[in-house]
């Protein structure tokens, strides 16, 4: 009893410091001195008289949803002894594979830069500053040579690396039982299985309602739909973050999507979030800087040569050069195992003072890396509205899907529950791909890294999205990668190549995620 | 789907049904080489007749038609893809003036309410004979942006934009220039519009007729400067509309089309860049930006969801049944004007602009819409389109008659309004009428789809 209370305490303690430095905390200031002014505070009663016009004006509702973001994000507190590492990444063998992966990609950006000669960042010549100004809504247009520039890592690089992840105080022993786990993935992290999933995603079953499913067009809307759109108007009126959340695990409104996604991810735009984009804007204009380039050849080969994507090119860059040189991002890499590249200014090689952290958010990216913007730019566009929502849904999810972590959202603990399903519940698919050299994995793969982004139709992706939101966790990607294998598992049954494989689950477009999971979780026989 | 036994529910097309007679094979024509070619050699029963041999149905080009048509004998079963005198409604500058007229009409019978659903159309006007009433609406509305299209020419040639009337003058010394000083020469007059014994619509009268120069005939239209933009980019649709028949008028609506996007940031500042204000495909793939691979099309389905993510439904719904409006009321302004035969059916293309209010216009429809495909994902929509559209033709006769669905069309216009329920009375003064068109909704692969032997599996998940 006591250690909860404690252990409350602490957490209280922990997001009280955190909100004391937002706006939110300056905004709730101003307006308890404004509040003075009315007639109803009286000076007998005044805490509680406060108290009773935050609620009335929304602002209790504000701070609510303000607090129910950091529960989300922040990860409690596990020990009150337990050093800030731990908070990053718990087990000390998945802290060093990250750290000497982490120490490969910036040798890569390195040498890169030394080959090309080109600097890690420079300052534009006001002339360029100009130009770029004048082309800011259309950079797109142009077209640099980036023939020498390769992207830093692709997911496969990346695959390698998970594949050689060992836990040195985990033996196995050298004998194949029932036990032995015949994926890529060889670490022990605990995942669910299908009935723990059913108890995790229960809103899915099929008993319920779910957009996606029941607003298809034989099925008549006043059985679900029509109903499932005034709770979410409803839930937009009251400006519950909590309440939306709840709401979104069987579906958005197309109409209430961008409403909703903001109010969960607590995202206003208040004058000051404009403002802060224009300044990072700015910091663009200013300085080049040679991730820059990775991200021109990042649209250029992905976004730019999608078929839906490509309209928001430049969107794209508008998003994606702001967001490197965000430095608040780099908050969060207080609970991501990986840490920012430090970089040296030039002659100062390993003196801390002149160390900074490269890029400016510390998030170098890799090959895929803007299709994370593309889907959104579907709900927004105001630009930052669109940054906003994806540096959010970064610093929530999407790391977790490059960087390697014992948490049950990570991509290694996604890539071991997709294994384990389907060894578990199709051990035939699985051996015969196993057999045929085609380790399920190696195909899915990609499929997670990028949170589906690009394979699925815009509209299912959105549906897939939706319910990562809803349940504030990835685990469902590792489970629509499972349902997608089961679905095609006849065909999977004849190949008898990893290039046939490929073949058969190369163009997921057609897929209609909300029934491919719900059979999956409820209506197969374990 | 259910028995169909609604009296209110009229046949279209061939109500003989099962009368007619069931060929052994269908012997079909075309000179075209590309989908069309693929969709009617895999149709099975077709034979492909060449040169000189008969046949059962022919998918002609236009100018095949203008030559033979006349003096074609036609067994009743057979069937051609083109009316006649189509250009009353695909040449710019007749469709204007069948609206036009059409628009008066309406305002005499129906009132000012019901003329204004008339007003799709941006103003434009004939060049040259009309030459004097466009510097009037010119010099009404400084400084806005016009642009001139060749009535014939297709693909985006021969297009430019302009906002002084000095831009035009060096166009004009061109081979157009002479016809204007004749003109300019002579008080102004309304255009006589004199049919021609050889059957083509003439406004020249017969003092011009002596000019040797081959006059090409332009329309003035007042360009639409506020498109609908995403991504910064303009766009345009591509809808196709199936004619079965204009006495009655039965029309079908498919239900996939296209957005086409412009290359190019939309900015009025430079209105020299066609690339930037055309839309077709041809223009924009001799574009320099133009990237084979990038596709620069959207189907319909993923433009209507995108608008749903960014509009009320209310509104959405609004924009898609003014669509259908410009439909309807193009084709019935011209519904007396075109010969009626029963031979004759046609598939349209339809191009249509969104403004940033969200009003729907027509830029111009054509007869010959393209049937060669632009990607994977466009091979599939044309096949498609077209397998649907011999499905409704329906040279097999298989249909009832009753249908208002055949693979991917609605029927949208059986000599009325059609109801989207299933056995509904087709009565639009009923509060709930909803009419029976689907764009950008949900595609074929539906449950239940009448009439189709043959044709592509799709599965549902």
């Amino acid at each position: 009893m006591l250690q909860e209370e404690s252990d409350l305490s602490l957490i209280i303690a922990q997001i009280v410091q955190k909100l004391k430095g937002s706006s939110l905390y300056a905004q709730l200031e101003r307006q308890a001195w404004a509040s003075l002014q009315r007639p109803e505070i009286r000076l007998e009663s005044l805490k509680e008289d406060i108290k009773e016009f935050f609620k009335i004006s929304g602002w209790e509702k504000k701070l609510q949803n303000a607090v129910y973001s950091e529960l989300n994000v922040y990860p409690l507190p596990s020990h009150p002894a337990a050093p800030p590492e731990h908070l990053k990444e718990p087990l000390v063998y998945m802290r060093k594979a990250q750290g000497s992966w982490e120490k490969r990609i910036l040798k890569s950006l390195n040498s890169m830069c030394t080959e090309l000669s080109i600097p890690l960042a420079r300052k534009r010549p006001v002339g360029q500053q100009k130009e770029l100004l004048n082309k800011w809504n259309e950079m797109g247009t142009d077209e640099p040579d980036l023939s020498l520039f390769r992207p830093v890592y692709a997911p496969k690089d990346f695959l390698e690396v998970l594949i050689n992840l060992r836990n040195p105080n985990y033996e196995n022993g050298d004998s194949l039982s029932f036990r032995t786990h015949l994926g890529l993935i060889q670490v022990p992290l605990k995942v669910k299985d299908i009935p723990e999933l059913k108890e995790c995603f229960v809103e899915l079953g099929l008993n319920t309602g779910q957009l996606g499913i029941d607003d298809s067009t034989q099925v008549p809307p006043e059985l679900f739909e029509n109903e499932h759109v005034r709770i979410g108007q409803k839930v937009l009126a009251e400006q519950d973050s909590a309440a939306a959340q709840q709401y979104i695990r069987q579906g958005s409104p197309t109409a209430l999507r961008a409403e909703l996604w903001a109010l969960i991810l607590n995202i206003s735009s208040q004058p000051e979030d404009i403002l802060y984009y224009e300044q990072l804007k700015t910091n663009v204009i200013q300085h080049d800087l040679l991730v820059d380039s990775l991200i021109y050849k990042d649209v250029k080969l992905t976004a730019s040569n999608d078929d839906y994507y490509f309209v928001f090119e430049d969107y794209l860059y508008q998003v994606l050069l702001c967001f490197s040189r965000d430095t608040s991002v780099l908050g969060h890499f207080a609970y991501n195992s990986a840490s920012p590249p430090k970089s040296y200014i030039r002659g100062k090689l390993g003196l801390e003072e002149y160390a900074v952290f490269y890029p400016p958010n510390g998030v170098i990216p890799f090959h895929g890396f803007s299709m994370y913007v593309a889907p959104l730019c579907f709900l927004y566009h105001e630009p930052y509205k669109l940054y906003q929502t994806f540096r959010e849904m970064y610093v929530r999810f999407f790391f977790r899907l490059h960087s390697i972590s014992s948490h049950p959202s990570g991509i290694v603990s996604l890539c071991l529950l997709f294994e384990t399903l389907l060894q578990t519940y199709l051990p035939q698919l699985f051996y015969h791909l196993r057999e045929i050299g085609a380790q399920p994995l190696r195909i899915s793969f990609k499929w997670m890294v990028r949170a589906f982004s690009g394979y699925l139709a815009t509209d299912q992706l959105l549906l897939l999205w939706d319910r990562i939101l809803g349940y504030n966790s990835l685990e469902i990607l590792a489970v629509l990668a499972a349902a997608v294998f089961a679905f095609r598992a006849v065909n999977l049954m004849e190949v008898t190549s990893l290039a046939a494989a490929e073949a058969v689950l190369a163009d997921l477009s057609t897929l209609k995620v909300m029934p491919l999971l719900q059979i999956f979780l409820f209506a197969t026989v374990t | 789907p259910f028995s169909l036994q609604n009296q209110n529910y009229k046949c279209h097309g061939s109500s003989k049904g099962k009368e007619r007679e069931q060929r052994a094979s269908i012997r079909f024509k075309t000179t075209l080489m590309n989908t069309l070619t693929d969709v009617l050699r895999n149709r099975p029963g077709w034979v492909e007749v060449k040169d000189e041999g008969e046949w059962d149905f022919y998918w002609c080009d236009v100018s095949w038609l203008r030559e033979n048509f006349d003096h074609t004998y036609m067994d009743d079963h057979v069937r051609i893809n083109h009316f006649r005198n189509h250009y009353e409604l695909t040449r710019k500058n007749y469709m204007v003036k069948n609206l036009k007229r059409f628009r008066r009409q309406l305002e005499r019978e129906a009132g000012k309410l019901e003329a204004a659903k008339c007003d799709f159309f941006p103003k434009t006007f004939e060049m040259p004979c009309e030459y004097h009433l466009f510097v009037e609406e010119f010099r009404k509305h400084p400084g806005i942006t016009w642009i001139m299209k060749p009535v014939a020419r297709s693909q985006g040639k021969g297009i430019f934009l302009f906002r002084r009337l000095k831009d035009i003058m060096d166009w004009r010394k061109g081979t157009a220039g002479k016809k204007f000083a004749s003109l300019e020469a002579q008080p102004a007059r309304a255009p006589t519009a004199t049919v021609n014994p050889s059957g083509t619509h003439d406004t020249r009268s017969s003092d011009d007729q002596k000019d040797e120069l081959p006059v090409e005939n332009y329309v003035a239209q007042r360009y639409i400067e506020n498109p609908y933009l995403i991504g910064g980019r303009k766009f345009d649709l591509r809808v196709y509309v199936l004619v079965m028949s204009y006495l009655p008028l039965r029309a079908w609506l498919y239900r996939d089309g296209f957005a086409r996007f412009s290359n190019t940031r939309f900015t009025l500042t430079s209105i020299d860049d066609q690339y930037v204000h055309l839309t077709n495909v041809a223009v924009q793939k001799t574009s320099p930006d133009y990237h084979p691979k990038k596709g620069c099309k959207w189907m319909l389905q993923r433009f209507r969801q995108y608008l749903a993510s960014k509009h009320s439904p209310q509104a959405v719904e609004a924009l898609f049944s003014e669509i259908d409006n410009i439909f309807i009321k193009s084709l019935q302004s011209v519904q007396k004007v075109i010969i009626s035969d029963k031979h004759c059916f046609e598939l349209y293309g339809y191009d249509i602009l969104i403004d940033q209010d969200l009003k729907p216009w027509l830029l111009e429809v054509n007869a010959s819409p393209s049937l060669t495909a632009s990607s994977q994902e466009d091979y599939e929509l044309k096949t498609c389109l077209l397998e649907d559209t011999l499905h409704v033709v329906d040279m097999e006769a298989r249909l009832t008659g009753k249908e208002k669905r055949v693979g991917g069309f609605d029927l949208m216009w059986n000599d009325g309004p059609v109801s989207r329920e299933e056995g509904a009375p087709d009565l639009p003064g009923m509060g709930n009428f909803v009419t029976n068109t689907h764009l950008g909704m949900q595609g074929r692969w539906e449950v239940g789809v009448p009439g189709g032997a043959g044709g592509i599996q799709h599965s549902t998940v």
